[in-house]
């Protein structure tokens, strides 16, 4: 399945968004989680299923002003 | 206009947002410095109340880069304010604050939306619409905004208990643009709690904002890309410091014609 994971086309076998958090390695990393530009919770990406053409963003802390 | 500090007490006189007493009036940034370390140096030179931090795409080379940073910040021992900088509408700004609300763990949020790239000045409309929708759901809500009164008005209505206008756009280090349109904001609000957020270059800016009155000051690249941030840091807290201090000692009024300090009565050599 295609999806875009931070603005970057991605093929995916992941089903659901803590599938993907896997497969990208960030399984435990301090990250937040959005689909198609809504906010979702760490302890719902078991339960977010995954669907072509989602938009999925993974951001982490950073340096800010 | 009033010349009546907003706040009372000598020794209590403390920033209070949103119920909680702060430590200090001077809020600092992350961003920009040279090395972690110097960052660290600078904030225990100066002591803020509060650390600015945001999100951004987690590439995947470095997962745990953005960990360490937030235990970083977090040891450092003032509160941590994620912010929605870089957002461009009210829903960016929404879904961004509820995830940095997950990742910093904490309800509050200064709120940027931002309207153009050049000068990075509020979108008051989107800013105001945010603010409502994030106020409702419990955020305690910093806004990053003009020094409008209408705007004003507008995001304390949304829910807002703190205003933050621009001293002048981010990053230009330029000082208080408009300081007649920030002391009426100052005179229309005595009440709420009020920090000049962006545009501030030099610790005489930061001063001046104090000496108008605000209740404090909130800057990061003239302290991140100073010769010597650790040092700047500090000239940054003492001019708050002294800004407050002047601005409840009652500042004289100017004039336009010279009055002689030294007694005039008794002069020699005088009929």
């Amino acid at each position: 399945m295609k999806i875009t994971v931070n603005g970057e086309a991605r093929t995916t076998k992941a089903r659901t968004l803590a599938e993907l958090c896997g497969e990208l390695g960030l399984l435990d990393a301090k990250v937040a989680t959005a689909r198609n530009g809504e906010f979702v919770p760490a302890k719902l990406r078991a339960q977010v299923s995954l669907a072509g053409g989602d938009a999925i963003e993974v951001l982490s802390p950073r340096q800010g002003g | 206009m009033s010349e009546r500090p907003s706040t009372s007490g000598g020794a209590e006189d403390r920033l209070s947002l949103y119920g909680e007493v702060l430590p200090s009036r001077l809020l600092l940034g992350t961003a920009l410095y040279p090395s972690p370390d110097i960052l660290r140096r600078a904030v225990e030179a100066a002591r803020p109340a509060i650390l600015t931090v945001s999100l951004r795409r987690e590439s995947g080379r470095d997962a745990s880069a953005g960990q360490r940073f937030f235990e970083l910040v977090k040891s450092l021992g003032a509160r941590i304010l994620p912010n929605t900088a870089g957002c461009h509408t009210a829903r960016e700004a929404i879904t961004t604050a509820q995830m940095a609300r997950e990742l910093f763990e904490t309800d509050w949020i200064k709120l940027e939306v931002i309207a153009n790239d050049d000068t990075l000045q509020p979108d008051v409309f989107g800013l105001a619409e945010a603010a409502g929708a994030l106020a409702r759901d419990g955020f305690k809500v910093l806004p990053y905004c003009t020094e409008d009164l209408s705007v004003a008005e507008r995001l304390l209505s949304a829910g807002c208990q703190v205003l933050m206008p621009w001293a002048a756009p981010i990053g230009t280090a330029r000082g208080l643009m408009n300081p007649y349109a920030l002391r009426s904001l100052r005179a229309y609000f005595p009440d709420t709690p009020l920090i000049v957020d962006a545009g501030i270059g030099a610790p005489s800016h930061a001063a001046q904002a104090m000496e108008l009155g605000f209740d404090g000051v909130l800057l990061n690249t003239a302290v991140a890309k100073a010769g010597d941030p650790v040092s700047m840091a500090a000239a940054f807290a003492q001019a708050i410091e002294a800004g407050r201090l002047a601005y409840r000692a009652g500042l004289m009024p100017s004039r336009d014609m010279a009055s002689p300090s030294t007694p005039v009565a008794g002069l020699a050599f005088r009929d």
